[in-house]
């Protein structure tokens, strides 16, 4: 527990990518099995002990510290588990040696309501403060220290030097502790059998066609749709939906999930249908309606009705127990169509292949294509295999020109890392109505990237330069500089002043020449809204 | 007879001690006033006379490039004060030159500790205890989650840092007053010789250290200094230039901060800080609520910090104590 205390620390102080894949990869390879299997899983999607919850903690401390005295330093610390780590009373006798990771795993997951009132405490009593901060955390499931479930894949392949999208595979196979994972990977056994289970699969991923033309006798397009890329999977009775992540996100799509009832390993575009401009009624809505599902973990039945999930098929990996993957795409398209009578309609379509004459032709179709729920176009090699990963010439996507607006710098924010000195995550605003005439800027969205490093050098200047206010990392500006902000699509949002949400905003030109009264209005922003 | 202690009398820019027309720490210039120690929310320039420790006047004089109306007060010595008050000057165990101040008037003693701390520290005499009726007592770190680590762990924390990492140097943000030449002295007491590099704004009071007696080694300002020379070193800088444009002239820093903020993780992170070292110059919880223990006072009457916590564990003790509302303490140091 005490290198896993450690671990949890250095994670929430450190900001580099590189630097948490460092430590993790460090845990991994200096710590035995199965204590690094347990923390891997505690990292990542997190553990659960029915017994111990954050209220039990609130009431442990209620039985030690003063109320007053509580309230007083929870306020301050801003977080139960921090705050209980710090004020938990020393023992008076020396209590037992600190517990390792799966002994502690171990008690936990055996305690009871009964008995966790008598239990946890002397858990705690066998650790110090930091101790006693990452084990609060670990037994109640949110560790919250910046680490994806792909950061921790990424750090266990850089451990063991093994193939990250392999690992990917297995992982899901595997339960907490993981041992088999580690005995493939730190000391070269057989890798676990994936074939029976509904695992994920890595998916294929494409790289953004730049100035490239492509010739479509090699090459063939469909739309790339605004959704979620998922992959369903049915294995022996048991369906899954995951994310592009690898992320188990069945709990907010069961009808989809449900829906799927052959043996098969899917992959396309998780919508949801509703009305939209242009396109086929009971088509696809735009993303901002998916978004009402997405992040939940259960559903209320009223959002199924409302919001019923499908997805649209783009491929086709293993069918039947027939790994497809190293067949060309032709083939593969062949064997989704032939499946499509075989899947429910309502909950499966099948993404159409677009007819184009040639590449001007499509080049003509991506400008015109006014769904909502087109994001731009997909290009795929006819006779590409089905690849875990970015590989180049295979897949392109292409997605639509981003949609333009001029907007005023209204504050800027401190980045982090190597960009901790410079302001450099900037938020911008439109006029609520005519500047001349007393219009007030609303803010519209925020954008860090866009722009060069000598770009950047001058933008942090001008910031520092044209302060009116600080707010701790936070400075406002003088309001006198305008963007150029690119983004790919804007919506109604409820969260926002503006009443706006941008997607994928960024800064595309600096106007450095451009009046601030000039900039755009929200009434322009608001016309671009196509949900 | 008078009521008890209707002689002084906390006033919200600081404590005036009435037959004697002396302020201690005023907030605003007066013609008497006593200082506890240096910091500037303490100290500030254009009173009429300033008693305090020839240090702490060495200090103000530094800051305010003025000695008029300097009158130093050695540890230990009693000076009378008009209006028959005796003031004695204690040391406080805060930094270089900082005192507590023992004030005795009508039979009655009070006792203003200035900021203070009950651990060892190579630059100045410890804390001594003396009993009184009223202890005035800070509360900056008044809250039970603050339970400063020893020392000699954060140093540890340190130096590890700084091997782990050769090709990069490690950035200490500490007040440039007390805690960087604390710092610095721990440093050289756990062997480390190696030079250690001032940000401009450092070099001027480690000086004055030195001139004090206090050894603080081989100092460098990092000005002149390369990339290159500065890689596996440790540089000492206020905290305000942590993540500045002045530390872009370092090779990779790790952001360390001294401060006994740094035991809660958020105030760490909110400021970018990598490695948190735990070092304070003041009491915490644990020595904070022992202390009024020990010198068993009367009352206790709590300033600047986190007040209502420790009236609260005043009352849970049967203690009798009090608030105060002074203002614009607590601004610069920890």
């Amino acid at each position: 527990m005490i290198g896993f205390a450690a671990l949890v620390d250095a994670l929430v102080y450190t900001r580099s990518r590189n630097e948490k894949l460092r430590l993790i990869a460090r845990y991994l390879q200096a710590t035995p099995d199965p204590d690094r299997g347990w923390a891997l899983a505690a990292l990542t999607e997190g553990l659960s002990f029915s017994a111990v919850k954050g209220g039990t903690i609130r009431t442990l401390m209620a039985e030690r510290v003063d109320p007053v005295l509580w309230a007083l330093s929870r306020d301050f610390v801003g977080d139960t588990a921090e705050t209980a780590s710090l004020l938990w009373p020393q023992p008076e006798t020396d209590a037992m040696p600190p517990p390792s990771v799966s002994e502690a795993v171990d008690l936990l997951s055996r305690m009871t309501r009964m008995t966790v009132m008598s239990e946890l405490p002397r858990l705690l009593d066998r650790l110090d403060a930091d101790g006693r901060y990452a084990l609060i955390k670990l037994a109640t499931g949110a560790m919250r220290v910046g680490v994806s479930a792909r950061l921790a894949k990424t750090a266990f392949a850089l451990a063991f030097a093994v193939d990250v999208e392999q690992v990917e595979e297995y992982w899901h196979a595997l339960e907490p502790p993981y041992r088999e994972l580690f005995a493939w990977a730190a000391e070269g056994a057989e890798p676990p059998d994936t074939s029976e289970r509904p695992l994920f699969r890595p998916f294929m991923l494409a790289h953004a066609l730049e100035d490239e033309v492509l010739d479509l006798a090699d090459y063939v397009a469909e739309w790339k749709w605004d959704g979620v890329r998922v992959q369903a999977v049915h294995a022996r009775g048991e369906s899954r939906l995951y994310s592009r992540t690898g992320d188990d996100v069945t709990g907010a799509f069961p009808e989809v999930a449900d829906a799927l009832e052959i043996p098969a390993v899917l992959d396309g575009e998780l919508l949801v249908r509703g009305n939209h401009q242009g396109g086929e009624s009971g088509g696809a809505a735009s993303f901002n309606a998916l978004q009402q599902r997405l992040g939940r973990k259960t559903v209320p039945k009223a959002m199924l009705a409302e919001y019923p999930a499908f997805v649209r098929l783009y491929d086709v990996l293993i069918l039947d127990g027939e790994d497809l993957r190293e067949l060309p795409w032709e083939v593969r398209r062949a064997r989704l169509e032939a499946l499509m009578p075989r899947l429910p309609s309502d909950r499966f379509d099948l993404s159409p292949v677009i007819e184009a004459d040639n590449f001007e032709h499509l080049a003509e179709l991506r400008a015109g294509a006014r769904d909502a729920a087109i994001e731009g176009l997909m290009l795929k090699r006819r006779d590409s295999p089905y690849v875990a990963g970015r590989k180049t010439g295979l897949w392109y996507k292409w997605k639509r020109d981003p949609l333009l607006v001029d907007c005023v710098l209204m504050y800027a924010q401190r980045g982090s890392g190597k960009r901790s000195s410079f302001y450099s995550d900037y938020t911008f605003g439109c006029w609520n109505g005519d500047p001349d005439e007393g219009a007030e800027l609303l803010p519209v969205g925020k954008a860090y990237f866009g722009f060069t490093d000598e770009e950047l050098r001058q933008l942090d200047r001008y910031v520092r330069n044209h302060t009116v206010n600080r707010f701790g990392p936070v400075r406002e500006t003088d309001r006198s500089l305008v963007f150029e902000v690119a983004f790919d699509s804007v919506h109604a949002s409820k969260r926002h002043k503006s009443g706006l949400a941008m997607r994928f905003p960024r800064i595309s030109r600096i106007r450095w020449d451009k009046p601030a009264h000039e900039a755009d209005r929200i009434e322009t922003l608001r016309a671009l809204i196509r949900d | 007879m008078a009521a008890p202690f209707s002689w002084i009398r906390p006033e919200p820019h600081g404590i005036h001690v009435v037959p004697a027309d002396c302020w201690i720490d005023p907030s605003q210039p007066v013609a008497n006033a006593l200082v506890t120690h240096g910091h500037a929310d303490h100290a500030r320039g254009g009173h009429g006379r300033t008693m305090a420790t020839a240090e702490t006047l060495a200090i103000m004089e530094l800051r305010y490039q003025t000695r008029e109306g300097a009158l130093p007060v050695a540890y230990g010595e009693t000076i009378a004060l008009p209006g028959g008050v005796k003031a004695t000057f204690v040391p406080a165990g805060h930094v270089l030159g900082s005192a507590q101040i023992v004030l005795e008037h009508a039979g009655e003693r009070v006792v203003v500790t200035g900021d203070y701390k009950r651990r060892p520290d190579p630059t100045c005499p410890p804390f001594e205890c003396v009993p009184c009726d009223v202890l005035v007592t800070e509360a900056t770190f008044g809250l039970p989650v603050f339970c400063h680590p020893p020392v000699e762990r954060e140093i540890g924390k340190l130096l590890k840092a700084r091997a782990d990492h050769p090709d990069r140097c490690v950035l200490v943000g500490a007040y440039a007053l007390g805690k960087a030449q604390r710092l610095i002295a721990e440093l050289r007491r756990a062997g480390h010789d190696d030079p250690i590099w001032l940000h401009g704004a450092m070099e001027r009071m480690c000086g004055l250290y030195e001139e004090f007696g206090v050894t603080l080694g081989d100092l460098r300002p990092v000005g002149d200094a390369t990339k290159d020379e500065l890689r596996g070193a440790i540089v000492i800088c206020p905290p305000s230039a942590l993540n500045d444009r002045w530390s872009r002239r370092l090779p990779d820093p790790i952001a360390a901060m001294a401060s006994g903020w740094m035991c809660v993780r958020q105030r760490a992170r909110q400021r970018m800080v990598e490695l948190p070292l735990v070092i304070s110059d003041h009491a915490d919880w644990g020595e904070l609520t022992a202390t009024i223990e020990e010198v068993n006072p009367a009352e206790s009457w709590i300033t600047h910090g986190r007040e209502e916590a420790l009236l609260r564990w005043c009352q849970l003790h049967q203690r009798r104590a009090r608030a105060l509302a002074l203002v614009g303490y607590g601004d610069e140091d920890d």
